[in-house]
């Protein structure tokens, strides 16, 4: 009997009554101020781009499930945050079809095939994203401008193309403040894109809300506040140091914080729990990385934006940072090494 | 066993049921780029249509049967030191026929797959194959074990070849599949699609193989 209510399990023995869910619901509530302003300054071609991501994420989810005889894990919410992700990161105006391949890639390559929630390399929505762009690099980077009139009744003639086809882009397109600048030399002003009043991805315009969010879930102890924290600042520091070496051929360090997907990627992306290494020292160092690449790309690099790829490329590295950063074990000295 | 003609003995190997064994195993138990993952350099690299897939399979079939006939029938005469050496010599002689054939055939053909012809000489799975086959076996076994890797490697080479080219032009073997307007999935016809196909494909072996170990 006493054999039988003996329970055996590894470390950690106390916990809060946190689960996975939990975390996961609150990660979800914190997107949605952002999500909510997407579809109020792109209108409804962002509403069913959403839609169509998030649904695609869950039913890929269930499906898979469902075929290698496992417990469906749609009730976790992660497949509903990686379609969610997924889906903010891309363009306005971007085909319904290709964001729904988007999707199916990002559980099943991304996610699935590493194991599910839990054993996934790279952050699942950056592997559908990144292969979206490597698939569709013409559809991927053509802008649509915010605060169109009549964005709430008519759909994006390029959101409705049909499956496999190309799509065609109506008339006006917007250039994102980060192209605009690498391109054309022009800097937006620092407060409409503090507000989102500029065009870009679906959700990465307003970073006062992604902020926002991100301090919701900081504050409800559910995000290593160091991994946004380390990006941000890395990125402020750096781009501060070129811009007071070349102010005409380095945009401003407030500028290189609110533009593009940074703000997004720092505080929903980054901080993927399991993409992201465990320690605290460990943490500093993905995060001071990430900004570095971020930096480098977009200053240097062919593309104007390089936070997916900055992300991407730090996951790889996490598991290497945590062995190389392993806390010292109690009681032994710093000679000792962990087993 | 060592007493042997070419064709008696590929016609009684035929009746063996052990031979059929020999075949069947480089179709699927052993296929060489499924299981065994040999000769990735033309399964990643020329793999981007279908038409380069076939023929890049049906090269590379021809040159590792040939060679492993020839090693199989000079297996007692050729020292042990050497052998190596001889395989690659016998390879390449079988690779240069076989590249000013495709030249003769199509010069396009020729241009599409480009250094990867005669990159055939390295490909691991012909050397494989002699070594570890067709110097240890007759004429007619060895024969089977070619026609076996080779299809095998034909087939693994047109399953990345049609996906990639399918996805990445909208075609298959030159033949469009859809209307005009076809949305061509570029990553498909560049490297990287070769890695994703090639993993996906994998993926799927591994699942198939299990489920028939397992019922």
């Amino acid at each position: 009997m006493f054999k039988q209510t003996l329970h055996i399990s590894t470390s950690p023995h106390l916990k809060l009554g946190v689960s996975t869910d939990d975390i996961m619901r609150n990660v979800v509530w914190a997107m949605l101020p952002a999500s909510a302003f997407a579809v109020y300054a792109f209108g409804l071609s962002v509403f069913l781009l959403l839609v169509t991501s998030v649904v695609a994420a869950i039913l890929t989810e269930h499906l898979l499930c469902r075929w290698s005889g496992k417990e469906s894990t749609v009730n976790d919410w992660s497949a509903a945050i990686t379609g969610l992700l997924l889906g903010l990161t891309l363009p306005p105006a971007f085909p319904l079809w290709m964001a729904f391949v988007g999707s199916v890639i990002a559980i099943a390559l991304g996610k699935f095939a590493f194991g599910g929630l839990g054993y996934n390399t790279f952050n699942p929505a950056l592997v559908g994203r990144a292969v979206l762009q490597a698939a569709f690099p013409a559809a991927i980077t053509t802008w649509h401008p915010a605060f169109l009139e009549g964005r709430f009744t008519d759909i994006a003639s390029s959101t409705l193309a049909l499956p496999f086809m190309e799509p065609t882009y109506d008339a006006v397109s917007g250039a994102t403040p980060l192209s605009a600048f690498k391109f054309d030399g022009v800097a937006a002003d620092s407060a409409d894109l503090a507000l989102g009043l500029v065009s870009g991805s679906a959700g990465e315009t307003c970073a006062l809300l992604i902020v926002l969010g991100g301090i919701y879930l900081i504050a409800r102890n559910m995000m290593n506040w160091r991994i946004p924290v380390s990006i941000l600042l890395t990125v402020y520091v750096l781009s501060g140091i070129m811009h007071w070496v070349d102010a005409e051929a380095y945009p401003s360090p407030v500028f290189m914080l609110f533009s593009g997907g940074l703000m997004l990627g720092a505080v929903f992306m980054a901080t993927d729990m399991v993409a992201s290494p465990l320690t605290a020292k460990g943490v500093v160092v993905y995060g001071v990385l990430i900004g570095l690449l971020v930096v480098v790309i977009r200053l240097w690099g062919g593309l104007p934006e390089g936070v997916m790829y900055a992300i991407l490329l730090a996951n790889a590295v996490s598991p290497h940072i945590d062995s190389a950063l392993q806390n010292r074990v109690y009681g032994t000295n710093k000679k000792a090494k962990a087993v | 066993m060592n007493k042997h003609t070419d064709k008696s003995g590929f016609f009684a190997a035929l009746e063996d049921s052990s031979s059929a064994d020999t075949f069947l195993r480089g179709l699927w138990k052993d296929n060489p780029v499924f299981v065994q993952v040999l000769g990735m350099c033309p399964v990643l690299a020329v793999t981007n249509t279908s038409m380069n897939a076939l023929a890049m399979g049906l090269a590379t079939a021809f040159v590792l049967l040939m060679s492993n006939v020839l090693v199989s029938s000079l297996r007692h005469f050729i020292p042990k030191q050497v052998r190596i050496a001889s395989y690659i010599l016998i390879i390449a002689t079988f690779v240069t026929i076989t590249d000013y054939a495709i030249m003769a055939i199509s010069v396009e053909l020729h241009k599409s797959l480009g250094a990867f012809i005669s990159l055939i000489v390295v490909n691991c799975l012909i050397l494989s194959r002699a070594e570890a086959f067709a110097s240890k076996n007759t004429v007619g076994q060895s024969m089977l074990d070619a026609l076996g890797m080779g299809v095998g490697f034909t087939f693994a080479l047109l399953c990345l070849g049609v996906v990639r080219e399918v996805l990445g032009s909208g075609s298959i073997f030159g033949f469009g599949l859809f209307p005009d307007g076809f949305q061509n999935w570029i990553v498909m016809i560049l490297p990287a699609g070769g890695f994703f196909t090639l993993a996906i494909w994998l993926l799927l072996f591994n699942i198939l193989k299990q489920k028939r170990a397992t019922t």
